[in-house]
């Protein structure tokens, strides 16, 4: 056996049967980060049959060291992930359609971005869009592949993979005031391929038509210690998201600006609602006078203001680099667009 | 009694004064976080973090966090 896939149909698991499977299947990842990244690079490499990866952010220093499919030129470029992600899978395996798009995943869109997918890899950065994600994956019937690391620590939970099994918001029940952060405890790219690894197992395992089981398993790879458990008791007969009659709580669409402080960097982003949006063009000319350093491509217009550099995306989204501070941000964005 | 248990798999002795599980997730600066505990193969309600913790208890502990 020579083709590409011969190693993994000899193992006995897998074979030629799950081969085909693992050849028709349409899976998700939900962002271009460090999870998603090595999540993507693994389930196109195993030949799945499309890959569609969506991410918010461009592209940081910051983020070599533990993102996998990028490079220094990539940077340099300012390129958007999902772009530069997209770019480099299809290098890697041509067999496999791959998309990637530049959007934040919100509850207004996150319905038409995972519709007609079938299985979602989790590769967010926050647990308010997990649970977005576990919420929007529950209505449409698709198993969600949840993962999560900082430090050297991480945890990784298959959902919707079992009848009668907890989700998401049963285990977690209220969103965290505070959680820990790659910004506030680092990470290491190892800690990042385990967890990616796990996840990625689990989804291949899924694919083929294995026995699934519920497990919320984490490790920590410099201290060795690890646990696994069977965590179906936890299942919630009133859980909002996954009851008989679930009222999908993080669904539910939010009309005002929002705002997010992102993990592992100093930056806020603000979003406008869609009847609020501002063109790339028309406002990179409008503040040719006022910023320095003004950068535009297809995708973004960045520019420096101010004392920080903002990126404002094609799709309403501006980051502003240099503070953790959501009330500084905008005050800086109503300083510059008023 | 000096007592010692298994926790996340890794033999760990317990200082005298913890005695239940709500002292030990203090101990270990926890206690503010999202977790799940299980003892002895079992998922342990909030409710019951009062539970005193034996010697040879197996204990693991899994926390929520943000990153990815």
């Amino acid at each position: 056996m020579t083709g590409k896939y011969s190693r993994q149909e000899l193992f006995a698991p897998i074979g030629p049967v799950g081969q085909q499977l693992i050849r028709e299947a349409k899976v998700f990842v939900l962002g271009a980060g460090a999870l998603g990244s090595s999540g993507a690079e693994m389930l196109v490499r195993a030949g799945v049959g499309e890959l569609t990866i969506v991410d918010r952010d461009i592209l940081e220093w910051t983020n070599l060291h533990r993102q996998q499919l990028y490079t220094e030129q990539d940077v340099i470029d300012q390129l958007p992930k999902a772009i530069a992600a997209e770019s480099r899978l299809r290098a890697i395996n041509s067999d496999v359609k791959i998309r990637g798009i530049v959007a934040d995943v919100t509850p207004e869109n996150v319905l038409d971005l995972f519709e007609g997918h079938q299985f979602i890899l989790d590769g967010t950065d926050n647990i308010e869009t997990r649970l977005l994600a576990n919420d929007a994956a529950l209505q449409l019937g698709i198993p969600f592949f949840m993962g999560a690391c900082v430090g050297s620590y991480g945890l990784t939970f298959p959902i919707g993979v079992k009848e009668g099994s907890p989700c998401l918001h049963c285990l977690l029940e209220a969103l965290p005031p505070q959680s820990l952060t790659c910004d506030t405890v680092g990470v290491i790219s190892p800690i990042v391929v385990t967890t990616a690894a796990r996840q990625t197992a689990e989804l291949l395992k899924c694919i083929t038509g294995a026995q699934m089981e519920p497990r919320l398993e984490s490790v920590d790879l410099w201290t060795g210690e690890r646990a696994a458990m069977d965590v179906h008791s936890m299942k919630k007969s009133s859980c909002p998201s996954c009851s008989d009659s679930p009222t999908y709580p993080y669904l539910s669409a939010n009309e005002i600006m929002r705002t997010a402080v992102l993990c592992g960097r100093d930056t806020v982003q603000l979003t406008w609602p869609k009847n609020r949006q501002v063109e790339l063009l028309p406002f990179a000319d409008s503040i040719r006078g006022i910023v320095s350093n003004l950068k535009q491509n297809p995708y973004l217009v960045s520019c420096e203001y101010n004392a920080h550099r903002l990126v404002l995306f094609r799709d309403g989204r501006m980051l502003v680099h240099g503070t953790k501070d959501i009330m500084v941000a905008r005050k800086i964005v109503a300083g510059l667009m008023g | 009694m000096k007592k010692t248990i298994d926790l996340n798999g890794k033999s760990y002795s317990v200082v005298p004064e913890v005695a239940t599980i709500q002292q030990l997730l203090e101990h270990l600066g926890l206690s503010d976080r999202i977790l799940i505990v299980e003892k002895n193969k079992e998922i342990l309600q909030k409710d019951h973090y009062d539970a005193p913790i034996m010697d040879r208890d197996q204990i693991e502990i899994i926390h929520f966090v943000g990153g990815g």
